[in-house]
């Protein structure tokens, strides 16, 4: 019983650690990116080891470079958290369902990254694992993964031993495999479709460093306007 | 540089941040039913969401300029063609990572 117990616990961590793979990478070096800009910065590894703990949230991070070392005010830096933020409204009003009674709530919605949305969005853990364990473990190797970089960024500097230069696009490859997934499992392509359309719509109206929000509110109405097809279809 | 102006920085950074991510739970708590609008969206969401983060990593790719975009193509077109073919997120990943980073470093 104690072997089968410990057996459990074991497929259920190795399971979250091959699902959490595909982010290592990038969270490893973006992470440390981010900690060589804070040092440059002038702000040491506390402040690496602080900010990727607490805030979590890799482009706020490094606008929060920006803001630290400018000497921003707290409004400032409050409004510019809530705009570049802003999407994770977003993911967590499509968790309620799936979130709603989970164990580890509160862990799980604090570490809900672009990332770890991507992985636990599908709302499938593999088979027979506890599906609340599966996501703690998930959401917390990506965080170490994110906290880990950061801290080797700001304490190696730029001594990196291989040319890293277009490594970030595993970020992109992991939300290009998730999307192809999900196009393979469903029938209804129409919500998938909405979001890579407006999102490129709003990229080409309102150019790139303010088509987010835009979008969001698009894809929001243009579903809302679409909820009366799918209930039809489904009578 | 003012470090208590500089942790206070951190310290509102990480509230905004959090209070983003908790809000929507906040408001529809525990034990109510969720209504049928925001479970509607919560099935629909996701997967518009990822079409939205594709193009939002693809945002900077310069197009009109050379190599027009050609290894970011190429490298997506690999993860999407193994995807669909193996089925394994981890190989389509890393496969395309790499035909990125020789796209960029060697051939273009």
């Amino acid at each position: 019983m104690v072997t089968n117990m410990s057996e459990r616990k074991t497929s259920v961590l190795r399971a979250a650690f091959l699902r959490s793979v595909p982010v290592m990478a990038g969270y490893v070096v973006l992470g440390i990116g981010f900690g060589i800009l804070l040092r440059g910065a002038g702000y040491g590894v506390l402040w690496a080891l602080a900010m990727s703990l607490l805030i979590y949230a890799g482009s706020m991070q490094f606008v929060g470079v920006s803001l630290l070392s400018g000497g921003a005010s707290l409004l400032t830096a409050a409004l510019t958290t809530v705009t570049v933020n802003a999407r994770h409204l977003f993911y967590s009003i499509s968790m309620i369902g799936r979130y709603q009674n989970a164990r580890y709530k509160p862990y799980l919605v604090f570490a809900l990254t672009d990332e770890t949305y991507s992985i636990l969005s599908d709302g499938a853990a593999p088979e027979g694992v506890d599906p609340d364990r599966y996501r703690l473990l998930v959401s917390a190797f990506d965080h170490v993964y994110w906290v880990t970089g950061s801290v080797l960024g700001s304490l190696l500097g730029s001594v990196l031993p291989f040319p890293t230069q277009g490594i970030e696009f595993s970020m992109t490859a992991l939300f290009l495999a998730s999307f192809t997934e999900q196009w393979l499992k469903t029938r209804d392509h129409v919500p998938a479709l909405t979001g890579l359309l407006g999102t490129l719509a709003c990229l080409l109206l309102f150019g790139a460093r303010s088509f987010l929000i835009p979008a969001m509110l698009l894809i929001t109405l243009v579903l809302t306007l679409l909820r009366g097809r799918r209930k039809g279809a489904a009578e | 540089m003012n470090l208590g102006h500089s942790a206070a920085l951190v310290a509102v950074m990480a509230a905004v941040t959090m209070l983003l991510r908790f809000l929507p739970f906040l408001i529809f708590c525990a034990g109510k039913p969720i209504p049928p609008y925001v479970a509607y969206l919560g099935e629909v969401l996701p997967a518009a969401i990822i079409g939205m983060l594709v193009v939002y990593c693809l945002k900077d790719t310069a197009v009109a300029a050379a190599p027009h975009g050609a290894p970011e193509a190429l490298a997506a077109l690999c993860v999407v063609g193994l995807q669909a073919w193996k089925r394994n997120s981890l190989l389509s990943i890393l496969s395309g990572t790499v035909v990125y980073m020789l796209l960029v470093q060697v051939v273009f």
